[in-house]
């Protein structure tokens, strides 16, 4: 497989469950040595061998980006998904050798800012550990705004608060505390730059809200990796390789195209990056496009898919690869 | 006043646009000279309760009352007149200092106020995307000699003589954002004395 990064070899040196919905799971290099530098905000993609299905998910690395000992992810497991969170709590044991990408990086801080923002809710607060490890490195001024269910599930919001006091605020929904978000932008000073990461609807608000307000576009970043969606089986004609390809109910179009041993290229696997776009040659019926990369133009068009997240209906399609 | 169109350029050569009044949690309007007319073209679409939340800052030039006192009368919640930029300068700095992240900035008139204006907003910590320009009045380049680093204002002839170290510089597109002023170089570098005649090429 091309895909755009390098893999890295390593081996499962902690499990650890942290609350009913979230394990942690630590890598070190196999065979020993360090792995490469990534800053604060990067995901690393996660092959997991599952029978013959091989499942590739991104995660956020939360740990120290200048340990380079070792990687920490957290997941969460999803009963609802497709089986690769389910697969990192089930089967996923310490000891274990698996294949990683090298740190990709799509969140990252923008370092001219004078105060970063950073607005979390539930899992969504991973790749902030590790931006916030970087700052208080360097000395950065930040403030982190977290929302979770309930105290219990409320990953790592204790040990966050106490290592970095004062600039941890918790909100929990079981008690109906919410982030007072107007309030919160309007008082930022000049120069302070917000992130979101954690549910679609929470990333809406904030871009809504912060440009209803008068922020800058370039002043507010958010992350999201979007779950490939399933839907009606499919048919690709791949015009390059000259193969014709069956996309199941449950699988991606790129994960079709990698198991029919098709070049295709991938950062995130999750609608943000950009790096699967594929040109359409040909087709007859509609696109189901899921992705946030492509414009609404192009998306109309008909001439793009990112087979990472998005689906085709319809009797043919053929695509440049 | 009418509207220059700038001849296409190199990329490092700031283009302008048009004021329009954005929704935001306070507005900073910066301007000079002729840059009074593009306010008071932004001032037709908006209702009091936009300028309640303004802060005008001018600098008439040359233009003495003629656009001050139409200013003044838009009701801003605060508005200034200085002599020069150099006047002007604590109070930009100050009002950056004091607004917070929603707040709308707006440039207008000359290049070498657009250009210095942006600078200590973009020093304050605004992307320079998110700043509002539009071009009125004079052509007038603000210039930096790159041999002795000094800057000439308001030079509108190419050549033109570097007023701190007399050197006849050629006038480039090539822009800093950092400095707010155009590049001169020597005009005569390699053929000493061989200076072309003065155009005047800015009004
Ligand atoms: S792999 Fe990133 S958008 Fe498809």
């Amino acid at each position: 497989m091309s895909a755009g990064t390098a893999k890295l070899n390593v081996t499962v040196a902690e499990v650890k469950p942290v609350n009913d919905l979230v394990t942690r799971f630590k890598f070190v290099r196999t065979g020993g040595g360090d792995l490469p530098t990534f800053s604060g905000g990067a995901h690393t993609v996660v092959e997991m061998q599952d029978g013959d299905i091989t499942r590739l998910n991104a995660y956020s690395l939360m740990s120290n980006p200048a340990d380079r000992g070792a990687y920490t992810i957290s997941v969460r497991r999803d009963d609802q998904g497709r089986g690769g969170s389910r697969f990192m709590h089930g089967r996923v044991k310490e000891g274990m050798e698996m294949v990683i990408s090298n740190p990709v990086n799509l969140f990252s801080l923008d370092l001219r800012a004078k105060k970063h923002l950073m607005l979390a809710g539930g899992i969504g607060i991973t790749p902030f550990m590790a931006q916030m490890h970087q700052l208080a490195m360097m000395g950065g001024h930040f403030e982190l705004h977290y929302a979770v269910r309930t105290a219990s599930l409320g990953t790592y919001a204790k040990e966050l608060s106490e290592r970095y006091p004062g600039k941890v605020h918790i909100y929990h929904d079981d008690q109906n505390e919410a982030i007072d978000l107007k309030t919160l932008l309007a008082n930022q000073p000049l120069g302070t730059h917000v992130y979101v990461c954690g549910p679609k609807g929470m990333i809406n608000w904030v871009h809504s809200t912060a440009g209803e307000m008068g922020w800058p576009r370039e002043a507010v970043h958010s992350e999201e990796f979007l779950a490939p969606a399933s839907g009606k089986p499919f048919e690709v004609k791949c015009a390059v390789s000259n193969k014709i390809v069956q996309v199941g109910e449950h699988q991606s179009l790129l994960e079709a195209l990698e198991a029919a041993g098709i070049d295709a290229p991938y950062l995130c696997r999750g609608g943000a990056c950009g790096q699967c776009e594929t040109n359409v040659i040909g087709y007859d019926g509609k696109f189901l496009h899921y992705d946030h990369w492509l414009t609404d133009e192009q998306k109309a068009g008909g001439k793009h898919i990112m087979p990472c997240v998005s689906r085709f209906e319809g009797k043919t399609l053929v695509l440049d690869r | 006043m009418s509207k220059t169109q700038f001849p296409p350029s190199i990329t490092s050569r700031p283009v302008y646009g048009e004021l329009e009044a954005r929704s935001g949690s306070g507005h900073l309007m910066i301007a000079d000279a002729e840059g009074a007319e593009a306010i008071l073209d932004l001032a037709k679409s908006v209702d009091k309760a936009f300028w309640a939340k303004a802060h005008i800052i001018y600098i008439p030039k040359t233009t003495g009352t003629a656009y001050s006192s139409q200013l003044e009368e838009l009701g801003a919640g605060q508005f200034y007149a200085g002599p020069s930029y150099e006047a002007a300068q604590s109070r930009i700095r100050r009002a950056l200092q004091d607004c917070h992240m929603g707040t709308q900035v707006y440039l207008s008139g000359t290049e070498g106020l657009m250009g210095q204006a942006m600078a200590e907003a973009t020093a304050a910590g605004i992307p320079h995307t998110a700043i509002q320009t539009e071009h009125r009045g004079s052509t007038a380049r603000r210039m930096q000699c790159v041999h002795c680093k000094g800057i000439t204002e308001d030079v509108t002839t190419d050549p033109f003589e570097c007023s701190h170290c007399g050197l006849s510089l050629f006038v480039r597109d090539h822009y800093s954002r950092r400095l707010a002023a155009f590049q001169g170089v020597r005009v005569d570098a390699e053929d000493p004395g061989n200076i072309p005649e003065k155009v005047e090429l800015f009004k």
